[in-house]
């Protein structure tokens, strides 16, 4: 549902400082959204001051930097260190993106970090995914086929595969589905970019047998037309793909086999 | 209510309506039918600006223009009821409301449309 002002309890506050250590020249401020449930007060903006010259260029370095040396409570996902794994995926500089591919040189003034939004956190930077992985779940993404299984393998040919470039590659970060305003105010029932993609993924696929199948469960005025094509979503994306075209080509499968 | 059931429950809900696509195809092919519409409208309009009535009566007479007026205004509140539709589905919170103001713009749409068309032809016919 529509909410214009945080509630009350999810206001942010100003935080602790932290300085940056004596001698320290290229300085640069990090504004982090921190959280503990564990103390029942609202959300607070803790700075830390950190030495750009001690650390790698990316803003996921400063992150690890912080929790080594100067916050062990900071929390945030993360692993792969290479955008591969979707794990660190936040709001850095008011665009969602994977800490790990975002070069701090990239940002002017404070580094600002937030947790991804409109989703329940769960301490500092790390979110509730269970919906979006329930969500996932619900488009069953996985090779659906009546045809018995071949000797050896399901064939396809280069032009078929070629269709699933642009899908494949989604790592389920969901900084798309969480940069959506549409995906926030009817997350409920609206599937969101991330997940739609991921259904063109198995419904483009020429190998799947489930096609109308799928097209039925999409079919729906929340869970596809929900998408009112304002492609935050693509402008998000840290792997550079295009959910709204995705999305776009699911309607117009929709519409051939309607009208 | 305490909720116990898994968030795939929650997730699939009621399943898809296997509606949508009508609601979605019709938006946009009255938004297309209204570009040449709106420009005719714009055109005739300024045609018989200032103009008395029996001169307007007598525009609106010919066959193309009563016709494409009317073309004009079912275009016109198809689009904008459904583009409301959207809106309150989007905006509008309880689901008891939304229905109730969906309810609303779709009776207040199909009134006052027919109200306009009435109107067109009670001018066109009579003068």
């Amino acid at each position: 549902m529509v909410s214009f002002a945080l509630p009350r309890n999810s206001r942010v506050k100003p935080g602790k400082s932290h300085k940056a250590p004596a001698g320290a020249k290229n300085v640069k401020e990090f504004h982090i959204y921190r959280y503990d449930p564990d103390k029942k007060s609202n959300p607070t903006l803790d700075i830390f001051e950190v030495d750009l010259d001690s650390i790698g260029p990316m803003v996921l370095d400063a992150l690890i930097k912080i929790k080594d040396e100067m916050d062990p409570t900071l929390t945030f996902r993360r692993s792969c260190r290479e955008g591969i794994c979707g794990s660190c995926a936040m709001c850095i500089d008011g665009l969602n993106t994977l800490s790990c591919l975002k070069p701090i040189a990239d940002i002017k003034g404070p580094v600002k970090i937030y947790p991804l939004p409109h989703l329940e956190v769960v301490k500092d930077l790390v979110c509730d995914l269970t919906h979006l992985y329930a969500q996932y779940n619900s488009i069953q993404p996985w090779m659906k086929t009546t045809t018995p299984m071949p000797k050896k393998e399901r064939l396809q040919s280069p032009e078929e595969r070629d269709k699933l470039d642009g899908l494949w590659e989604c790592i389920l970060c969901f900084c798309c589905a969480t940069s959506c305003p549409s995906y926030w105010w009817n997350s409920h029932r609206y599937l969101g970019p991330a997940i739609l993609l991921q259904a063109a993924r198995w419904v483009q696929d020429s190998r799947d047998e489930a096609l109308g199948e799928r097209i039925d469960d999409l079919e729906d005025p929340f869970k596809l037309y929900r998408c009112h094509t304002i492609l935050n979503c693509t402008k998000a994306c840290p792997k550079g793909l295009n959910p709204a075209k995705a999305i776009a080509d699911l309607k117009i499968l929709v519409m051939e086999r309607s009208i | 209510m305490a909720k116990m059931q898994s968030s795939l429950r929650s997730a699939l809900a009621l399943g898809s309506a296997k509606d949508g696509v009508h609601h979605w195809w019709l938006e946009r092919i009255s938004a297309i039918a209204l570009i040449p519409l709106t420009l005719w409208f714009i055109v005739g309009v300024i045609g018989v600006v200032g103009a008395d009535y029996a001169t307007f009566s007598a525009w609106l007479a010919k066959p193309w223009n009563a016709g494409l007026l009317i073309c004009f205004i079912a275009a016109a509140f198809l689009h904008g009821k459904m583009g409301m539709e959207v809106i309150i589905e989007d905006y509008v919170e309880p689901r008891s409301v939304q229905m109730m103001v969906k309810v609303f713009v779709n009776l207040m749409a199909f009134a006052l449309g027919i109200i306009s068309v009435v109107s067109v032809l009670i001018v066109a016919v009579r003068g």
